[in-house]
């Protein structure tokens, strides 16, 4: 079955968690990841990466531009599931 | 190499590499860990002709402007190749913008041509008002089948058929319109002539030999000057490979490295602080006898090394780490801005020479680099052959603004010769840059005279730029000062921007205007954020046509205010 957009969101949230080692009670959908997790944009890509394993899709680095919060990252990540 | 001095333009230096090595590998495109073409000189001519000669179809002249809004890929080289050799202009933009700025800074250069990835073009046609650019033909690369492109042509099948025309240029033309800055405010367009780039190229690689051995990895935006130079004319002058990897992340520079057995690579100090944060986190994993004798032999190569690299006996010194990077590596080439000595000597110490400089766009690329012999971390080099630099208006330390003269400054800045005589006088580009230079004839860079900042990926941020993010806040003026410029320290990294928040008459900011500047920082790219904000309570001084008067007011904030005073976000 084919998840929706709230579904990507929380997993994108877990694995962000995961990841930085940040408790991901700490994050909010509309939270800016550079900020909340301060890091900077390779620590970004790195994400990417983990993302890709997870969702099982290719994510070309481009996808990151523009985009600082979690939910527009999930989204753009939705788009291409 | 081919000795540039014989040559006019980039366009017949480039046809001419394309003939003398033409058996040789002189592109390889990866993406993660596949390869999406590999192409000798000859394979890099053939695709290129066809689009020459379907640009002249097509009514392109000499002169003519055509921007490139391309990552990292073989297609940006193919295309700008093709654009010199039919006497174009090239305008390189940063893809890394947003679809405003791109549009922007179009209209600001005017040109006529685009050649653009498909991601970029639906961006940018997004954006809309696309009437209002000068545009006439777009060519768009990758395109999905179905997509729809509007007036755009895809690139892959524009192609012309028969021999097209090379057009000959002379050394003061433009080559290129390059954009230091100013996407937000006023846009700074450097004017580069062919000259600019052949005898930049001529000093560099004096310095930096460059051979068909050369396997170079190109991971900053070819827009930049730095790769465009260092990953793009340097290496095809001297019949090198290039290898671009449509991706910046770690785990594939890496793998890079070892399959392609890398020999040099450009970066900015950010990535190289990344890669020593990587580096380091592995030798703290170590067992304490191996760190010990890990210290011990950094100090023994640094010993070794004192007068010149030799990377040959470092690479037997530190076997896993030359390992790591492929083995092959000669050289890391960082610019863009400023690297701190520490990180260049911990490099160093583990026999991976980094090749440490100073430049700036409006000198082309490079203006000092290091030339390692002996390596030295604490200075950004001596002059490169044929580029003058002097120190204007010295203090008591020898300190004072860097100004430089040489055939790679620019002829200037696009429609813009108030600026221009501004920044070049009597032949001397002034930087804007405060520095002194030691007996040994080394720059040392102290700090900005501009009010600007460098951020650790190589961007030049100008406050006016930012500005335009902040308009309509409930104060009842404000403006933004890198913090440098308002309370001078001597050193550069981790510079900082602030807001200057002039509230209404008996008001204070309120957690309201607190959020809202919050909320609009966040929504910039991280580089270009506000760091703090400084409550003001005068009226700022200004022009008649109300221009704020910087200069005034950061001394009278100076007087009146230090960094204490400001609330840091």
């Amino acid at each position: 079955m084919r998840r929706t957009v709230e579904q990507t969101i929380e997993e994108l949230l877990q694995l962000a968690a995961s990841h930085f080692r940040v408790p991901r009670e700490q994050l909010a959908p509309d939270d800016d990841f550079f900020e909340k997790l301060r890091i900077d944009s390779l620590q970004a890509l790195e994400l990417l990466t983990r993302l890709e394993h997870h969702f099982g899709i290719e994510l070309p680095d481009y996808e990151l531009q523009g985009v600082t919060s979690f939910r527009a990252l999930a989204e753009r990540i939705h788009a291409r599931l | 190499m081919l000795d540039l001095s014989q040559y006019a333009s980039l366009g017949e230096a480039l046809r001419d590499a394309l003939q003398r090595w033409a058996d040789h590998v002189c592109l390889i495109e990866a993406d993660r860990d596949r390869e999406n073409c590999r192409l000798t000189y000859r394979q890099f001519q053939e695709r290129a002709l066809p689009l020459v000669r379907a640009l002249q179809e097509h009514g392109f002249a000499p002169d003519e402007r055509a921007a490139i809004i391309m990552t990292n890929q073989s297609k940006w080289l193919i295309s700008a190749y093709a654009i010199f050799y039919a006497g174009g202009v090239l305008v390189p933009l940063d893809y890394k913008l947003s679809a405003q700025e791109h549009w922007a800074l179009l209209r600001h250069a005017r040109a006529s041509v685009l050649i653009t990835e498909f991601p970029f073009w639906r961006a940018l046609r997004q954006e809309g008002r696309l009437g209002e650019l000068p545009l006439r033909l777009v060519l768009v690369t990758e395109a999905p089948p179905d997509a729809d492109l509007g007036e755009a042509l895809r690139w892959e099948e524009f192609r012309g058929e028969g021999e097209p025309t090379f057009v000959p240029r002379r050394r003061e033309d433009i080559a290129c319109i390059v954009y230091s800055s100013g996407t937000g405010g006023r846009p700074k367009g450097c004017l580069l002539t062919h000259e600019n780039y052949l005898e930049q190229c001529r000093s560099l690689t004096a310095i930096y030999p460059f051979s068909p051995e050369v396997r170079y990895l190109s991971i900053l935006p070819t827009n930049h000057a730095i790769d465009f130079m260092v990953g793009f004319i340097g290496p095809f002058v001297c019949g090198a490979t290039v290898v671009h990897l449509r991706t910046l992340r770690p785990e594939y520079i890496r793998e890079a490295f070892v399959r392609y057995k890398i020999t040099h690579m450009s970066l900015v100090p950010l990535i190289l602080k990344n890669l020593e944060r990587g580096l380091r986190e592995r030798f703290a994993a170590l067992p304490a006898h191996k760190r010990v004798a890990l210290r011990a032999l950094m100090r023994l190569n640094r010993w070794l090394t004192r007068r010149r690299p030799n990377v040959r006996l470092s690479r037997r010194l530190f076997p896993d780490v030359h390992r790591a990077f492929g083995g092959h590596l000669e050289m890391l080439i960082v610019g863009g801005a400023f690297s701190e000595p520490a990180t260049l000597q911990f490099f160093y110490d583990l026999g991976i020479p980094v090749a440490n400089g100073y430049g700036l766009t409006e000198a082309c690329t490079a203006v000092t680099v290091n030339d390692l012999r002996p390596f030295r971390a604490d200075t950004v080099g001596k002059p490169l052959p044929g580029v003058e630099v002097k120190i204007l208006n010295p203090d008591a330390d020898g300190v004072g603004e860097v100004a430089v003269r040489g055939k790679n400054v620019m002829a200037g800045y696009l429609d813009d010769p108030e600026l221009t005589a501004e920044t070049i006088v009597d032949g001397w580009l002034l930087t804007g840059d405060l520095g002194w230079i030691d007996e040994a004839g080394h720059l040392h860079l102290v700090g900005r005279k501009k009010n600007m900042i460098v951020t650790e990926g190589g961007k030049n941020i100008y406050p006016e730029d930012v500005e335009t993010f902040f308009e309509g806040l409930a104060v009842k003026e404000f403006c933004i000062f890198a913090a440098n410029y308002i309370w001078p320290e001597r050193r550069l990294g981790d510079e900082q921007l602030i807001l200057v928040l002039h509230p209404f008459p008996g008001e204070e900011i309120t957690e309201a205007v607190r959020h809202d500047v919050l909320a609009r920082n966040r929504r910039l790219p991280d580089y270009k954020r506000v760091h703090g904000y400084l409550v003001w309570d005068r009226d700022f001084p200004r022009t008649a046509s109300l221009k704020i008067k910087r200069t005034i007011l950061a001394e009278e904030i100076r007087a009146r205010r230090s960094r204490a005073d400001v609330h840091w976000l």
